[in-house]
């Protein structure tokens, strides 16, 4: 996030785009709907209505995949309407003039024609957002896990932009984080591309710099493979060797008889994790790994804050943290650089190589986190970033065209599926589907169908049907629901008995390499006798 | 407080689900984990929490929970010693290495795992093993 949680309570309006909030992050979604009650403006914008569509002041439900087209369509409203910042586009930022031209085609008119968003609606919605004073723009998957992804975000920071929604209070471009460490997960380098803070390996100073502080010589410059490459590199024969650490790619990952294949193919698997789950049916080695409650360390959130995880009880059986478990390893092979003895060792020296965590010690912590940049120990952390400046200076509209996704529909596989979770689960099920409390709420798969389509395909609610895609199928229960438009169904993919991820596609974004999860096509038919 | 008494603990840490982070208590009885409670000074969820959130403590004693190494024989995974499983983690990794080269292995690294752990795996897979392979979930 470009800006901080508790800045949603007190903005203006709200735009949530491909963001399931109140399922997938409660805490948040109930921030945005405090926000509401005290008259704050609401656009959503889902193909699959959500709790939050009840309260929002326009809901649009665009075709899946349609993104570039329809945020380019609020940008077009934004500038026709004189609806602009002209003092943040003057002194702010760059490329204004190329993105004007370029949006001239994405009248609302034309943009209803590929999204089906109604062109006054649209209209309504760029208005709330151009005319508040601060407002905010929360997004998640829904705009990222798309072959255009990174045009999505782009068209999104093109609308911050445009009107000076960035670096004050209140405003900002803020994806969510799913995960209670993506944001530091990737802030560590668990990225192919970079080091610690974003650093890239391909830079002969930066990579010099690490092997200095390793006390090795000869880092890669050579960026490495994605986890959607390495699974493709491995079905080749490439990959030979795989370590995998508390993931679960053959129920995450988009084709899963895809990654069955490529997993089984490996000379050789490991497996860290703290629960039984799909991937460690091909593993040579399975290392059990404690769980949260057991271990010391630090994760930080979506609004990059840097909090404390603590030891509550001792590891359960015999499992073991993965800091340990990685220091083993590395002692076994004799490599030196991993005789840590605390995870505070590990922080210790990830402060001296990640200038963002410099000034953040276990000590300063405390009870309330740090939200890095934090550069130096006296430094109280940067809860909005890009107040004066942008890291590259000016900020860069950029100009997106639309693009198809990477399947569409055809008479074979006449609907769009589109994938997410559900508020009592959680990504592939390991914590939640052993948790009673959840899946006593829910604890198994379903589609959901329009009923004109459901209609036309005879299905009734609680029909089992067969879904099939160009890559795989499966037999799941038929909820029949206007949530999801006409020629769209709705699977969560938490469930390994009817795993939503046989059916996605594999096709990814070129920059961000993210799959595009969220659109493929498929067949329905009903098993019912 | 007498021997006959459940001891009872506290611990403040952070949720361990979604990207929010919002602020916990972990309760321990007897040494057992036996409830999370939400901390009221959090900065950010100030007393809330979620559904997951409230039965985080849930999974940790599941019988699905993994409690010994274990390496396949005869296609079949086998309990054994860390030691062993260690020993044969370190060989398989180097032999993929040392015959196909560094960047025939590749690394998962993990949204659910610590900063340190995150930082050491890279580390390991970088300036042990020599590949930038390194990759987590973040966008599935």
């Amino acid at each position: 996030m470009t800006n901080s949680i508790n800045e949603l309570e007190d903005t203006h309006a709200i735009l949530v785009i491909g963001s399931n909030t109140t399922e997938q992050h409660p805490i948040i979604g109930e921030k945005i709907l405090s926000a509401v009650r005290k008259g704050a403006k609401l656009v959503v914008i889902d193909p699959r209505s959500i709790h939050l569509s009840d309260f929002a002041d326009v809901y649009l439900r665009p075709r899946p995949g349609t993104e570039v087209a329809y945020l380019n369509g609020l940008a077009q409203v934004i500038i026709s309407e004189s609806l602009q910042d002209r003092d943040f586009i003057e002194t702010r930022t760059e490329g204004f003039e190329e993105l004007k031209k370029l949006l001239a085609d994405y009248t609302p008119e034309k943009v209803q024609e590929i999204s089906g968003i109604p062109a006054d609606e649209l209209v309504r919605a760029a208005r709330i957002y151009a005319e508040a004073e601060r407002a905010s723009i929360v997004y998640c998957m829904g705009i990222t896990q798309h072959s255009t992804g990174t045009d999505n975000v782009l068209s999104l920071a093109n609308l911050a932009l445009l009107t000076g929604n960035i670096g004050k209070p209140g405003t900002g471009v803020n994806p969510l984080r799913g995960q209670n460490n993506v944001q530091g997960a990737c802030d560590m380098g668990g990225l192919p591309n970079v080091f610690t803070a974003y650093r890239k390996v391909d830079d002969e100073a930066v990579a010099a710099d690490f092997e200095s502080v390793w006390g090795v010589d000869n880092l890669s410059r050579k960026p490495g493979l994605t986890v959607t490459e390495m699974i493709e590199k491995a079905a080749e024969g490439e990959l030979r060797a795989l370590f995998i650490m508390g993931e679960n790619p053959m129920l995450s990952d988009p084709d899963i008889n895809h990654v069955s294949k490529a997993l089984q193919k490996l000379n050789f698997l490991v497996v860290a994790d703290i629960m039984e789950n799909e991937t460690m049916q091909y593993a040579d080695v399975i290392l059990p790994a404690a769980s949260f409650a057991e271990k010391e360390g630090t994760i930080t959130n979506t609004e990059r804050r840097v909090q404390r995880i603590r030891r509550a009880i001792e590891p359960v059986g015999e499992s073991k943290p993965d800091w340990e478990i990685i220091c083993a390893i590395a002692a076994e092979i004799g490599a030196k650089g991993f005789d840590f003895n605390s995870p505070l060792e590990v922080f210790e020296e990830i402060r001296r190589v990640t200038a963002s965590y410099a000034g953040i010690t276990y000590e300063r912590l405390g009870a309330r986190g740090l939200q890095w940049p934090c550069p130096q120990e006296d430094h109280p952390g940067t809860p909005i970033l890009h107040e004066k400046v942008f890291p590259i200076g000016k900020g860069k509209f950029t100009a997106c065209e639309f693009r198809e996704p990477a399947e569409t529909t055809d008479e074979e596989y006449p609907l769009i599926l589109t994938t997410g979770r559900l508020l009592f689960h959680y990504h592939t099920g390991t914590m939640t589907r052993n948790s009673p409390s959840l899946t006593k709420e829910i604890d198994k798969a379903f589609i959901e169908v329009n009923p004109i389509d459901a209609k036309a395909l005879a299905i009734s609610e609680g029909d089992m049907v067969r879904v099939a895609s160009r890559r795989g199928s499966l037999e799941v229960e038929a909820k029949v629901t206007e949530r999801v438009g006409k020629g769209v169904v709705f699977m969560p993919f938490h469930f390994a008995e009817a795993a939503a991820n046989v059916l996605t596609n594999t096709a990814y974004d070129p920059v961000s390499k993210i799959p595009e999860l969220k659109v493929c096509a498929v067949s329905i038919s009903s098993l019912a006798v | 407080m007498s021997e006959k008494d459940l001891s009872y603990e506290l611990i403040p840490s952070t949720c361990a689900y979604c990207g929010t982070g919002c602020g916990v208590l972990l309760e321990v009885m007897d040494g057992r984990l036996s409830g999370v409670l939400p901390q009221k000074d959090h900065p950010v969820s100030k007393g809330a929490l979620c559904l997951k959130g409230w039965s985080s403590h849930e999974f940790v004693y599941s019988p699905r929970r993994l409690d010994k190494p274990m390496i396949r024989k005869d296609g079949v995974p086998v309990e054994c010693e860390w030691e062993e499983a260690l020993k044969v983690v370190a060989e398989g990794l180097q032999k993929a290495r040392n015959e196909h080269g560094p960047d025939a292995v590749g690394f998962f690294t993990s949204a659910r795992c610590t900063n340190e752990e995150n930082y050491l795996l890279q580390k390991f897979a970088r300036a042990v093993i020599g590949t930038n392979n390194v990759d987590h979930c973040a966008r599935l």
